[in-house]
């Protein structure tokens, strides 16, 4: 069955049908773009490493899923990354803690394209020998990844906010953790997940849905039902407040400062409402029209590469942060405890609230621009069983006490944790003159 | 040889007008974006005494007006604006510094006209150049060196990112005697220098003396633009705009200059770059296209893929300078291969080793790239706003058709006039 859903208050409709085989297909009509977009998403990432499937239980080396995204490029044929390529298009794959998904782009042959995408998802093809060869890409990979200082900080902070925890599995994995991944394991991975009602086909752009939903029917075939459990360790939050500092090849401090957002874990549903809440208060806050940024840029403090938000990983399983570069990571944390003390416990000015409001709806209507966030937003919204496009009436049922209660019993009541890198003594660089 | 490509690009044919003198606007009406773009920007010579204060200009203009005299109150402004988003923007294209604002705002269509955010989005830029927050006929102290500590801050951290360090590190030494050698932030010790005196003379002498570039995608007509625009521009001072210098080109030496310098990282970084004689620009694109500048690329294949010679390759080709230049990350002792195999490359395209699907591919991915320009109101800002700095007035379409008609030989007469001239290359490893 096709349903049609309009959302009038964005300027756009969708289209959505749930294949035989189970698989969910979405098509955005962008009437006046060259450009033609699909989104293949499998709802298995870094996290996923600990599972059963039909009876059996698995425990895989972390990175598993990133591995594999590599691998399912890999044709019986040759790789799929080239066939596409010299079609014209442009695709990519990435893997997160939750999702893997693999995209094109293109302006044309849509279709051949699309199939091509969705044959070489679905259909494994591994050889021991290409699967040991990509151990040293990946490898290279990883190094390459512990040079970029973001990812440094950011994993040193997400160790202290979830220890022992599914969610601090670096998606990558380790040089150690891959080596022990082989087609076989591979294979039974691409089974367990790469099942069509696992995955999520969204197609933007000025395309016909027919075509679309023929193509996807025609190639992605229906399985045999099989039974899969996921296992998540989330583990319980820390009791009181941890920093951890390294050193690395920055020009000065770079910083992440995050609060663990204890909610009720549920297992399957996102509330776009809760998360609009807690992006919403990151904002009123500490964002950059804040009192709060202001006051800590004009003192210096931070520079334009300061940002803040919400995070939400799992339903239940959220974090809000705040980084960037400071001469003082410590002089910002205690600004921001304290201003969420304030607004958590004082009245916060109304048309202040108010303005946040209007400009966080701005910004998202203007993100609908891209055809990345758009599938990005259906794919959520299809794994965790929300509307994402409902976004104009989720956000106009958010009031200021909403927000402040949310600053009140989560980014005030939980211990932050505070991650640093200080730069090396050869690249300090002087002040003065 | 007959490509299947289809040529047809962009469905939207900007106006372009001069709406006061040395004042150009590039309107282009479209209805399918969410969003409309506003971009002013001054057009001036990259030269090395001035860089740092042009650089530096915008970051301080956007801390107060005299109606919004401080960043809480442009902050404030800019959320009662549904979200506008602006930003400062400083870029180097070919010989010229472009550096001004861009501001996007949700698309009037999309709110219902009365918002009116093009009229206020404009009147704000036009305050924003027009009107800066000042004392004494000067700017305002504390703001000109808390903007030139960021910026500071800002040129010291281009070392992070050790992939485009090495090929600004590869650029300064390059064009050293050229204006192209000057980074687009200028450099530290020319920052210190400035004040709030000096930094407003520079100001009063950029705004009357610069071509000014106003960009809109959006759907308001033209017309309704040019009001907005007008009306916020109006007391735009305008004294003698002197041309853009030509842009130098240069050939290689002799004999290539090879640099080496170490920093404690993973990664090694290996940048070269090349001088191109040839004039025949659109060959020249295609023989990088096919040698590095895709993921169907020569490099990519041979030597990322199937050599596994490095993290990364990639080449680029800088039209306005007739410049090539490479980089890859890679490990400490493969430089020598690396080069090597580079060289190999590209001596195969000098000698038409080419695949008739390679160049069916170079040329598709290029004329997909310009098609799609249109579909990005950023990219198509960055487009014409690059064309106007370096003095070409060529159509995405046009530029696709010159593509198209690149032959074989061509590439290779072309290809053959490209010499090496610097090679940088960042090794990693701990220096200690």
């Amino acid at each position: 069955m096709t349903e049609r859903i309009s959302y009038p208050r964005l300027g756009e409709e969708v289209t959505r049908r749930v294949l035989p085989s189970g698989l969910p297909v979405y098509v955005v009509r962008k009437p006046g773009f060259s450009r033609k977009y699909a989104l293949f998403a499998v709802h298995y990432g870094g996290m996923d490493v600990s599972y059963e499937h039909e009876g059996r239980s698995f425990t895989m080396p972390a990175g598993i899923a990133h591995y594999l995204e590599h691998k399912t490029f890999d044709t019986a044929d040759g790789n799929a990354m080239q066939t596409l390529a010299q079609n014209g298009a442009e695709p990519n794959a990435f893997t997160s803690n939750s999702i893997t998904a693999y995209y094109f782009d293109c302006t044309d042959r849509f279709i051949e394209n699309l199939r091509e995408l969705l044959s070489f998802v679905t259909v494994p093809y591994f050889t021991g020998a290409s699967v040991e060869k990509e151990q040293g890409i990946i490898a290279r990979e990883i190094r390459m990844i512990e040079d970029s200082p973001d990812w440094i900080v950011y994993r040193n902070m997400m160790r202290l906010l979830y220890p022992d925890s599914s969610v601090s599995i670096p998606v990558a994995g380790s040089e150690e953790s891959i080596r022990t991944i082989t087609a076989e394991t591979l294979y039974a991975c691409h089974r367990a997940f790469y099942r069509p009602d696992n995955m999520c086909l969204v197609v933007v752009g000025d395309v016909e849905e027919s075509e679309v939903f023929a193509a996807a029917e025609e190639i992605v075939v229906p399985q045999a039902k099989s039974k899969l459990r996921r296992r998540y360790e989330i583990g319980a939050p820390a009791q009181k407040f941890q920093r951890v500092s390294c050193t690395g090849e920055v020009s000065r401090p770079q910083f992440l400062l995050g609060v663990r957002v204890s909610g009720e874990t549920c297992e399957t549903r996102i509330s776009l409402r809760e998360s609009l809440i807690g992006s919403i208060a990151a904002e009123l806050l500490m964002g950059q029209t804040s009192p709060l940024y202001h006051r800590l840029y004009d003192a210096g403090l931070i520079d334009e590469s300061f940002e803040c938000g919400y995070e939400e990983i799992l339903p239940g399983t959220a974090y809000v942060y705040a980084g960037g570069e400071s001469s003082d990571p410590e002089a910002v944390r205690r600004a921001v405890e304290e201003e969420a003390y304030r607004m958590g416990t004082e009245s916060v000015d109304g048309a202040y609230f108010r303005r946040i409001h209007r400009a966080m709806f701005g910004i998202m209507l203007k993100d609908l621009n891209s055809f990345e966030d758009i599938a990005l937003d259906l794919v959520d919204g299809c794994f965790y069983g929300y509307d994402a496009l409902q976004i104009p009436e989720a956000f106009d049922a958010i009031t200021l006490q909403d927000v402040q209660a949310f600053i009140h019993d989560h980014i005030c009541q939980a211990p932050s944790v505070l991650s640093v890198m200080e730069p090396k003594e050869e690249t300090i660089y002087e002040d003065h003159d | 040889m007959n490509f299947c490509v289809e040529t047809e690009v962009m469905t939207v044919t900007p106006e372009l007008k001069e709406i006061m003198p040395e004042v150009y606007l590039t309107c282009c009406e479209d209805h399918k974006f969410k969003t409309g773009l506003l971009s002013a920007q001054i057009i001036t010579p990259l030269q090395r005494d001035t860089a740092s204060a042009c650089a530096l200009l915008p970051s301080v203009l956007q801390r107060g007006t005299v109606r919004y005299p401080d960043m809480e109150q442009i902050g404030a402004v800019l959320d009662e604006m549904y979200g506008a988003g602006l930003k400062v923007m400083v870029r180097k294209r070919g010989e010229a510094l472009c550096v001004g604002f861009g501001i996007d705002f949700v698309d009037d269509a999309l709110l219902g006209r009365q918002e009116k955010l093009l009229e206020r989005c404009a009147a704000f830029l036009g305050e924003l150049f027009l009107q800066p927050v000042t004392r004494g006929g000067r700017f305002l102290n504390e703001y000109v060196e808390s903007e030139k500590e960021n910026l500071i801050h800002a040129i010291a951290g281009l070392r992070n990112d050790k992939r485009e360090w090495a090929d600004l590190r590869l650029i300064r030494e390059m064009c050293r005697e050229e204006p192209y050698g000057v980074d687009r932030w200028g450099d530290e010790a020319s920052v210190r220098k400035l004040n709030r005196r000096t930094l407003y003379e520079e100001y009063r002498r950029l705004l009357g003396g610069s071509r000014m570039e106003l960009f809109y995608s959006g759907s308001a007509p033209v017309q309704t633009v040019e009001d907005a625009v007008r009306d916020a521009f109006a007391p735009l001072p305008r004294g003698a705009v002197p041309p853009l210098p030509p842009i130098v080109r240069r050939s290689a030496p002799e004999e290539p200059r090879y640099l080496t310098e170490t920093m404690d990282v993973e990664q090694s970084r290996l940048a070269a770059g090349f001088r191109c004689e040839s004039r025949d620009t659109p060959a020249l694109v295609i023989a990088n296209l096919l040698f590095g500048g895709s993921g169907n690329s020569k490099l990519f294949r041979n030597v990322r893929e199937e050599k596994s010679l490095c993290y990364y390759i990639s080449s680029a080709f800088v039209r306005s300078k007739s410049i090539m230049t490479l980089c890859a990350g890679i490990d400490s002792d493969a430089k020598d291969r690396v080069l090597d195999a580079a060289a190999g490359e590209w001596a195969a395209i000098c000698r038409g080793e080419i695949e008739d699907w390679e160049m069916t591919a170079a040329k598709k991915g290029a004329v997909s790239y310009l098609r799609s320009l249109g579909d990005s109101q950023g990219a198509t800002e960055n487009y014409y706003i690059g064309q106007a700095a370096t003095g070409l007035s060529e159509k995405p379409e046009e530029l696709a058709q010159s593509l198209l008609e690149v032959s074989q030989e061509r590439v290779m007469a072309a290809a053959e006039t490209v010499k090496l001239d610097t090679v940088y290359f960042l090794q990693g490893g701990d220096p200690q």
